[in-house]
C-alpha cells in the first residue's frame, strides 16, 4: 500500500516535493505528471527543472507524513487487529481471518481503496500469504493483486528483484550478475548464493529476502498500541443549563479510570450534547499527569461560565484528552505531599484561570542578542533550560520592545551627555562600554542594524541600558537611532 | 531584625528605578525553588519585566490588580515557592487593608516571604509588616574604571515596621558577593531631629 501526498493542484500539473540533500534540494517525491515528464526521486531539483520547466517544487513535510502514517495506521484497525507502519510511505495489514467480515478479499479490498480514497489518499493495495510478497505486489504488481498460499513463486517471479526489499548496490549487483527477476534468482542454485551472501545483512541478503517473501522464514508484524481513551458519560433525565452538580461525580469516576489503568490525565475535556443538537466544549490542560479528582475538578472553576447551555443539555461527556502512564511514589516519609506536586498545582490553577499564555517559564537560549536569549513558555510545557553564564553585566529588568530616546550632544563613539526619555532630561553622569552585538546574519533580516551598548548612570542615580542602533554611514538607513533597553539596580 | 516570611511592601521613587528590585532579591535568597513573579499591564508596559538568569522564575502577566492579588493568594497556598513578588501599579481599589490583610496572613501561615511593589503608588493604609522606600543613589567607585558606574547604592528607608525600629540607611549592594551592606545612616540635621516624630509614627 502506498501513500502519497493529497496536492490541491490539477493533476496535470507536474508537481514534485523536495527535501535538502547534500548539494541543493532533491525530489522525495512527484505526482503522475512528473512522473510522466520523466522526473524520478532522488534527482537534484535544479536538473529536473531543466528537463521539465513548469515544473513545480513543494518542500516535503518528512515528519509530518510520519505523524500522519501513525494515524492512518490506527485508523485502519477497522479492518483488522494487527497494522503496522511499514517504511515511510507504507502500511502492512494482518487481515488474517477478517476478510470474511467484509465478503471476502476482493471486496475488502476495494471497499479499503474507497475508504482511502474519501480521505484523499490514493493506494496500491495487495494480498499476500507473507509480508514481503505483498511489498512485491503492491508496489510492482498488477492492480489489487490478490495471492494465494500455493501461487506465491508464480506471482513473484516475472518481478524485478529490486521487489524484494534490497538495498540500491545489491540490486545493482544482481542486475550486474544478470539476476534481472525474481524467477531468475529463484532458478540460481541456493548454495552458492548463500556462500556469496553470507555475510550481508538482511537489506543486502537476496536469499533471506526471497526466504521471507516465499514464507521460510517467518516476519511477523509487531503493532503499536494505540493510546487508550478515558471518557465517562452521563445522561440526564431532562434538560439541565448548569452542569456544575454533576461535575463532582464525572470527575471522580473518570479519576477512578484512570487509577485503575494507572494513567493520569493531561487535557481534560468536558463536553454538553444540547437538545438543539449542538455541542459546546471546555477544556482545561494540567502541566504534570494527574488524577486527583479534587483538584481536577478545581480547574474548572472559572471555566463552566463558558458553556453555551442553549436551550438545555441532555447528556454530559468528560473525556480525559491526554493520559501518560503515572506511577505511584513515596517521595517523603512522613505523610507530607512533595513540593514538586503544590508547583505543579499552582501551575494548572494559574492556567485555567489565567490561560496558558499568561503563565511563563524562562527559556534560555544561545544567543548574544538579549531578547532572543530568553523567551517565555508556557508553564505547562515545563521547559527546564539552564542560562549560559554571560561574561559581561546584564540589566535585571528588559524593556519590551526598547523605547526610542531623543539624545544631545551624541559623539560619534560614545553615548550622548544627555537623553530625554519619556519626558524627562536625563544627564549621563558615568558610563561604561560599549559592549558591541552585532546582529546574526543566519537569522536577521538583512540591513538589520549592530548595537552599541552603554550601561550609563544618569546624574540623579539611576542605572540604565543604553544602545545605539547602527553607525554613521554604515549603509543600512540614515543616522542611528538609541534605545533604552533595560534598567539596572 | 527582619522576619523571613511575611507581606512587605516597597515603593520604589521613580518608575525606571530597578534598584528596588534587586533589594528584594537580596531579602528572599536564602530559599530554594522559583519564584513567583506577577505583573499587572502597567507595571509591564512601564518597568519592563524581570531578566535574571541566576532565578528561576514562574511569571504570571495578568492585566488587572485584582487578577494579580488572586494570582499572589493562589502562590502563597504553594508550599513549592520560595517567594511571591507582585507588582501593581498605583493604588487600584481592589489593593485594600483587606486584600493586604489576607496576603500577610498567608504568607505568614504559609512561611512563604510575599512582596509588593508598588510603582506611581502612594504608601495608603496597608496591612503591610514592612514598608519600604528604595532610591538609587549614584553608585561606588568602580575598581578598574573612574569613568564606569560600579557597584549599587541605594537610599533605603524603612518607614513602616512591626518588627524593628524605622530608620533610614545607605545600602551598597556589592555585586560579587551578592551582599547588601547598610552602612551610614544619614546624620544630618533635620533628619536627626526628626527622629522622635519619626519613631512614633512608626509605633501608631
Amino acid at each position: 500500500m502506498k501513500e502519497r501526498a493529497n496536492d490541491a493542484p490539477p493533476d496535470d500539473m507536474p508537481v514534485v516535493l523536495a527535501t535538502e540533500g547534500p548539494h541543493g534540494p532533491v525530489i522525495h517525491a512527484a505526482n503522475r505528471a512528473a512522473r510522466i515528464a520523466g522526473i524520478a526521486a532522488g534527482a537534484r531539483v535544479v536538473d529536473m527543472r531543466a528537463v521539465c520547466p513548469d515544473l513545480r517544487v513543494e518542500y516535503a513535510d518528512v515528519a509530518g507524513d510520519r505523524v500522519a502514517l501513525g494515524r492512518l495506521v490506527l485508523w485502519a484497525r477497522r479492518w483488522c487487529p494487527w497494522t503496522a507502519a511499514d517504511g515511510a510511505d507504507g502500511m502492512v495489514l494482518d487481515t488474517t481471518g477478517s476478510d470474511h467480515l467484509l465478503g471476502g478479499e476482493a471486496s475488502m479490498l476495494d471497499e479499503m481503496e474507497t475508504r482511502l480514497s474519501q480521505l484523499g489518499l490514493s493506494a496500491k493495495l495487495a494480498i499476500a500469504p507473507t509480508w514481503g510478497a505483498a511489498w512485491a505486489l503492491a508496489r510492482y504488481g498488477p492492480v489489487r493483486a490478490i495471492c494465494g498460499a500455493d501461487e506465491i513463486s508464480a506471482q513473484l517471479a516475472p518481478l524485478p528483484v529490486s521487489a524484494l526489499r534490497l538495498s540500491g548496490e545489491t540490486v545493482l549487483l544482481l542486475r550486474r550478475l544478470g539476476l534481472k527477476t525474481i524467477g531468475a534468482l529463484t532458478d540460481v542454485p541456493r548454495l552458492p548464493l548463500t556462500r556469496r551472501f553470507a555475510r550481508s545483512g538482511l537489506q543486502d541478503n537476496p536469499v533471506l529476502r526471497l526466504d521471507q517473501a516465499m514464507g521460510r522464514l517467518g516476519e511477523p508484524i509487531s503493532s503499536a498500541e494505540a493510546a487508550p481513551r478515558f471518557q465517562v458519560h452521563r445522561p440526564l433525565p431532562e434538560p439541565i443549563a448548569d452542569p456544575t452538580p454533576y461535575l463532582p461525580d464525572l470527575c471522580r469516576d473518570l479519576c477512578a479510570q484512570l487509577a485503575g489503568a494507572g494513567f493520569g490525565c493531561r487535557r481534560l475535556h468536558l463536553t454538553v450534547y444540547r437538545t438543539d443538537g449542538e455541542i459546546s466544549t471546555v477544556g482545561v490542560a494540567t502541566s504534570a499527569p494527574s488524577r486527583d479528582a479534587d483538584h481536577l475538578l478545581r480547574l474548572f472553576d472559572d471555566k463552566l461560565e463558558r458553556i453555551d447551555p442553549g436551550f438545555g443539555f441532555d447528556q454530559i461527556t468528560l473525556e480525559a484528552g491526554t493520559v501518560e502512564k503515572i506511577d505511584i511514589v513515596q517521595t517523603r516519609l512522613d505523610g507530607e505531599a512533595d513540593e514538586d506536586l503544590h508547583l505543579t498545582r499552582l501551575v494548572d490553577r494559574l492556567t485555567a484561570r489565567f490561560g496558558s499564555r499568561s503563565v511563563t517559564r524562562p527559556v534560555w537560549r544561545e544567543s548574544h542578542v538579549p531578547e532572543r536569549a530568553e523567551s517565555w513558555s508556557s508553564a505547562l510545557a515545563d521547559v527546564r533550560t539552564l542560562p549560559r553564564p554571560t561574561p559581561k553585566e546584564r540589566p535585571i529588568r528588559l524593556l519590551h520592545p526598547p523605547e526610542e530616546v531623543r539624545v544631545f550632544y551624541a559623539v560619534p563613539e560614545g553615548p550622548p551627555a544627555q537623553f530625554v526619555w519619556r519626558r524627562q532630561t536625563l544627564r549621563v553622569a558615568r558610563y561604561a562600554g560599549p559592549e558591541r552585538i552585532a546582529p546574526e546574519w543566519w537569522q536577521d533580516r538583512p540591513g538589520t542594524r549592530l548595537r552599541d551598548y552603554f550601561k550609563i548612570e544618569v546624574q540623579s542615580g539611576q542605572r540604565f541600558w543604553l544602545y545605539r542602533e547602527g553607525l554613521h554611514g554604515d549603509g543600512r538607513g540614515g543616522d542611528p537611532r538609541w534605545f533604552v533597553h533595560g534598567m539596572f539596580a | 531584625m527582619f522576619r523571613a516570611a511575611t507581606l512587605s511592601e516597597v515603593f520604589p521613587t521613580t518608575v525606571m528605578d530597578a534598584g528596588a528590585l534587586r533589594f528584594v532579591l537580596t531579602r528572599i535568597r536564602s530559599r530554594t525553588g522559583p519564584v513567583l513573579w506577577v505583573q499587572d499591564r502597567l507595571s509591564r508596559k512601564e518597568a519592563g519585566h524581570p531578566y535574571l538568569p541566576e532565578l528561576s522564575l514562574l511569571r504570571v502577566d495578568v492585566t488587572r490588580a485584582v487578577d494579580v492579588l488572586r494570582a499572589m493568594e493562589d502562590g502563597l497556598r504553594c508550599k513549592g515557592l520560595s517567594a511571591v513578588i507582585g507588582e501593581i501599579w498605583g493604588n487600584p481599589c481592589a489593593l485594600d487593608f483587606t486584600a493586604t490583610k489576607r496576603l500577610a496572613m498567608r504568607s505568614e501561615s504559609g512561611d512563604i516571604p510575599c512582596w509588593l511593589i508598588r510603582r506611581a503608588a502612594s504608601p495608603d493604609l496597608s496591612a503591610a509588616r514592612e514598608r519600604w522606600r528604595v532610591t538609587s543613589l549614584p553608585s561606588a567607585p568602580h575598581p578598574d574604571d573612574p569613568a564606569a558606574p560600579g557597584d549599587p547604592c541605594w537610599r533605603v528607608e524603612l518607614f513602616r515596621s512591626r518588627y524593628a525600629r524605622p530608620g533610614e540607611w545607605v545600602a551598597s549592594y556589592d555585586s560579587a558577593a551578592d551582599r547588601v551592606d547598610f552602612s551610614a545612616p544619614f546624620r544630618d540635621g533635620a533628619l536627626a531631629k526628626g527622629e522622635g516624630a519619626r519613631e512614633r509614627r512608626a509605633a501608631g
